[in-house]
């Protein structure tokens, strides 16, 4: 370690940061992990603004002719708790996740592009903060996430200007990120770890990179455009003037379909990881898996028109559409099936992250299958823009994706904090998340079906839908006591000194849990060789391949850190990137431009010259400090 | 062989073990009473799965069957998921390792395969039905078309035979009149962008609208720069309500309409009423509502018919909805089709301050006393 601590020059009169540790460390830091954490506190705080907002939603609605908020609050509100929950929690909260965990899990010591990886952290911090700064600048988007044109782009307000500067800044921070974890899982495996070797959570991590990095370009052009429109009086979506409103819903979903699988990927790679251990089993049918994760990325590309079955596309545009949303729906349930073949003759142990990953398979499946009835496109003119379609969006990503990050969060919560949430808490927090989601998102289906539009900010009581709208703010409630529930236990948790009983708590198969918990900064002092999927799990038992039975390995008996290739001696002479302020720099030039778009070209010019300052230090800088 | 465990991690295996199976049974009974009470809402007036009209019909007749399906493949998926969790659950002392499954291939690809084929299955009625609604409309079908604005809609009756006494096309608005039994074609036009007005809050813009009645016919989007259509009938005379789908600004929740459905017989005294235009009123006070509306108010607060029009009068404003029979017993709402027009209050609240019932609303605060309002009133419901 004591190559990090040498003090060096960074030229161009700043230092070079040296620190490792402390509040400062925090800003230089170009570690993968603590990158991660950033990642993960941040989003878990947006998730709490946007919890807020649905809860102001829930609490308008609960009854008819509400007077809580009035139609222009309820149109930002509506409209953040979407941006929010999508773009500012569960994207970068999954994020977290891969920046931990990829390195981790890859055997690498760092991401491929550290200083890069600090960028996108900032550039997605300032970007949801710019977006949010929009409250005190003259209101809220307030057109939607989808921002359909030309509302978003005659809308009287500033919002959707701050959409489009927001989103364009959160994009580049996701297609850094994306490029960035793409190389290090293609590059940076550790010897012996073939693409087929590596863990599930991993293929979809790589599959989700790719969605992000060929998705983001299409609705960065959307986004221009639309701001362009707003700012410069351009005509891309005025068909008075020969443009075309549908071009943007067209930019929109073609982005946004691959959207929804950037969200729920992740978390079927963490509960891919996450069943087969908590099954004492290998994932059953692993190949099936990853090749029907990798068929959802493509198929995802092909589905975008099923948003606009409604818009008037013709006849064939809607068969054709409506076929390929039927076809994305097989691999999808393959993945179902497969993880109930890991559970099935398992020795299931339902710890919280095991709790948390087998709901989010239950309420996924109800989420698909509402998604089926949607491909059945007369039927969906009757479902599209209704509350159906809130419910069904809400059990695939709050039910599939949100319960997926809170499996991942309660499994990998003592790798990373070396401390261990109550479970008897997480358990509780499972059983009264569970039944206030259903009980808030369950009636969505039956309001839907009873003729609710989404988006309104009222209904009047002769439509009949009030009933079920107080049985949805209810569940809303206890959702928020959950996540009440898991603030308290994360402090409490964390109040407690550092250290686990075991450092393989839950008996782990995958090569994260062969390192200390916390892993220290180079992650591990020998890179292990990798000789089969599930690795440590391999270390540890071996099985006889004719029964199938599993023994505890004896001394000798399978690979250890003896036929360990990597680099030997407690992490002595180890060269880690070190710290820069160049990346926070760069980035911080971004919102700078984009309030100037706003405002004025002289702050645009400001700001690009803050970023420029930051990406000429940034090159002229070497990645690991001489010293 | 356990070792690897933290005993604090496993101690209550039996608690959990009990919570398990008893709240699995439980949550799963309450998804089950969630799914059997989602068809029955005994108070909706605005139901897809009550149609009243054969579009409507046969989008339910192609939703219930697949409904059930789903039904069916979730209490299959869910119900082997909760009894593995249940059969297969740790079982306190009993220290098991069990059998390391790696997959089954014809398994697999046995379980791709049969979602495929329900799937394919499902599909054919599918297709079959959009092509069906995409199709021409029948040679005596009503045409009208609906124009959507921020945040009403008006409807304009092209054909011939309803072609009125003045020089101008029957027009209507917030509630769309048509006979029962007989094929309706619905062409869909964005409207709007004809209030111009410095302050770009108190001007009105072309968006996207989504026109759909529930009980009659599933939604299309109503595109600027577009002709959509919907195909639709209504089985029995009544009042089937109906609202704008798609988000189109400020007042999208209150962008509401009826579709009033006549007997042959009703709906021929309706043509010929609504064929003739506004009438001159008798009474003197609406008599002074008709000065008021046809001329510029006093100290230059703007004129109604700037904005309005009355068919047979010089009333011939564009941008707002169409007054010619505003008090006829079919025109029961107005304003979005928010209020009654039976609801004097509500007339009177909305003439006071539209923007006040209805934030945004584009008709401006025109100061208009109680008398005027009461005049004014007095002409409009005058009209029938």
């Amino acid at each position: 370690m004591a190559s990090l601590s040498v003090p060096a020059t960074g030229g161009r009169g700043l230092r070079r940061p040296t620190a490792l540790t402390g509040f400062w460390s925090w800003f230089t830091t170009v570690d993968h992990k603590k990158i991660g954490l950033m990642y993960g506190v941040s989003s878990f705080v947006f998730f709490i603004v946007g919890g807020i907002e649905a809860l102001l939603i829930r609490a308008q609605l609960a009854s008819p002719d509400g007077t809580v908020l009035n139609a222009d609050q309820y149109n930002q509100i509506f409209t953040m708790h979407g941006l929010t929950m999508i773009f500012l929690f569960v994207m970068p909260m999954s994020a977290a996740f891969f920046n931990y965990l990829i390195p981790l899990m890859i055997g690498a010591r760092d991401v491929a592009f550290p200083r890069i990886n600090a960028f996108s952290f900032w550039a997605f911090i300032l970007g949801g903060l710019f977006l949010y700064s929009s409250v005190f600048l003259g209101g809220a988007p307030n057109g939607g996430w989808f921002g359909y044109a030309p509302n978003s782009t005659t809308d009287p307000t500033i919002g959707m200007t701050f959409y489009a500067l927001g989103l364009l800044i959160t994009g580049i921070a996701s297609s850094a990120g994306a490029v960035n974890l793409a190389v290090t899982i293609i590059n940076m495996r550790a010897p012996g770890m073939s693409l087929f070797r590596t863990p599930v959570f991993i293929w979809m991590g790589l599959v989700v990179q790719f969605l992000l990095a060929f998705s983001l370009p299409i609705i960065t052009v959307g986004l221009f455009e639309l701001l362009f429109d707003r700012r410069w009086d351009t005509a891309f979506f005025d068909p008075t003037r020969g443009g075309d409103p549908v071009l943007w819903q067209h930019l929109f979903w073609l982005f946004g379909h691959p959207e929804v699988y950037i969200l729920i990927l992740p978390a079927f790679g963490i509960i891919s990881e996450i069943i087969p251990v908590f099954s004492r089993k290998p994932l059953f049918g692993y190949q099936f898996v990853v090749f029907s994760g990798i068929s959802i990325g493509f198929i995802g590309f092909g589905v975008w028109a099923h948003h606009m079955f409604a818009v008037g596309l013709g006849p064939v545009a809607n068969t054709a559409f409506g076929l390929s949303t039927a076809i994305i729906a097989i691999p999808t349930g393959v993945k179902i099936f497969n993880w109930m073949g890991t559970m099935y003759r398992g020795d299931l142990w339902f710890a919280t992250p095991m709790l948390y990953s087998v709901g989010t398979i239950m309420m996924f499946v109800i989420g698909g299958l509402s998604g089926v009835t949607h491909a059945i496109v007369p039927s969906d003119y009757q479902q599209t823009d209704t509350y159906y379609i809130v419910a069904h969006i809400h059990y695939v990503l709050f039910g599939g994706a949100i319960f997926g990050l809170f499996a991942g969060m309660f499994f990998w919560w003592p790798k990373i904090f070396g401390r261990q949430l109550n479970e008897r808490a997480g358990k509780w927090q499972f059983w009264v998340q569970i039944v206030g989601f259903n009980l808030a998102f369950g009636p969505m289906h039956v309001l839907g079906l009873n003729g609710m539009i989404r988006r309104e900010y009222t209904y009047p009581a002769s439509l009949g839908l009030t009933f079920w709208n107080q049985v949805s703010t209810v569940g809303a409630y206890l959702i928020a006591v959950a996540i009440l529930m898991f603030i308290v236990n994360v402090v409490r948790t964390q109040r407690k000194p550092r250290g686990l009983e075991n450092e393989d708590p839950w008996d782990a198969r995958t090569i994260e849990w062969m390192t200390s918990c916390p892993p220290p900064v180079h992650n591990f002092d020998e890179i292990p060789t990798i000789h089969s999927i599930d690795e440590f799990w391999h270390r540890k038992y071996v099985e006889d391949h004719k029964t199938g039975t599993l023994v505890p390995v004896q001394a000798g008996a399978a690979p250890t850190h003896a036929d360990d290739d990597g680099a030997h001696g407690e992490g002595h002479g180890i060269h880690l990137p070190s710290p820069s302020f160049w990346p926070l720099v760069a980035a911080s030039g971004l919102p700078v431009i984009a309030y100037g778009v706003l405002y004025s070209w002289v702050v645009v010019g400001a700001g690009a010259f803050v970023m420029l300052v930051g990406f000429y230090g940034w090159a002229l800088e070497p990645s690991v400090a001489e010293g | 062989m356990r070792a690897t465990h933290a005993p604090g991690l496993r101690g209550n295996d039996s608690i959990e073990r009990g919570i398990v199976r008893k709240k699995a049974l439980w949550f799963l009974g309450l998804l089950a009473l969630l799914l059997i009470l989602a068809g029955c809402a005994p108070d909706a007036t605005q139901s897809p799965l009550q149609p009243a009209g054969s579009t409507a019909e046969a989008q339910k007749n192609l939703f219930v069957p697949v409904f059930w399906t789903a039904v069916a493949v979730f209490v299959i998926v869910e119900g082997g998921i909760v009894m593995i969790a249940v059969k297969y659950r740790r079982k306190k002392g009993r220290d098991r390792m069990p059998p390391q499954i790696h997959g089954n291939t014809r398994l697999e690809i046995g379980w791709t395969i049969l979602p495929a084929l329900v799937l394919a299955v499902v599909m054919v009625p599918t297709v079959g039905l959009v092509w069906d609604l995409a199709r021409a409309p029948a040679p005596d079908a009503l045409h009208v078309t609906v124009k959507g604005y921020q945040w009403w809609w008006g409807f304009e009756y092209t054909d011939q035979d309803m072609a009125t006494s003045y020089d101008k096309a029957l027009e209507v608005a917030d509630v769309l009149v048509v006979p029962a039994g007989r094929e309706i074609y619905l062409s869909l036009e964005a409207n709007g962008g004809l209030i111009v007005n410095d302050d770009p809050y108190k001007a009105d813009y072309q968006v996207i609208h989504s026109f759909w009645a529930p009980r009659l016919f599933g939604k299309q989007d109503v595109v600027p720069g577009r002709t959509n259509h919907i195909l639709f009938s209504a089985d029995e005379p009544g009042i089937y309500t109906g609202q704008c789908a798609e988000f189109c600004g400020l007042q999208h929740g209150r962008m509401k309409f009826r579709i009033q459905v006549l007997s042959a017989a009703d709906w021929d005294a309706w043509v010929a009423n609504q064929k003739l235009g506004g009438a001159d009123p008798t009474d003197p006070l609406a008599t002074k509502g008709m000065e008021l509306f046809m001329n510029p108010l006093s100290d230059g607060r703007g004129a109604c018919i700037a904005c309005h029009a009355i068919g047979g009068t010089d009333a011939g404003g564009i941008a707002a909805p169409n007054l010619t029979h505003f008090g006829a017993d079919t025109h029961s709402c107005f304003a979005g089709c928010n209020w009654d027009v039976s609801d004097v209050d509500a007339l009177n609240a909305w003439l006071q301050d539209p923007n006040a019932v209805k934030l945004g609303a584009k008709m401006p605060n025109y100061q208009l006393s109680s008398d005027e309002i009461d005049a004014l009133v007095a002409y409009l419901t005058s009209l029938k």
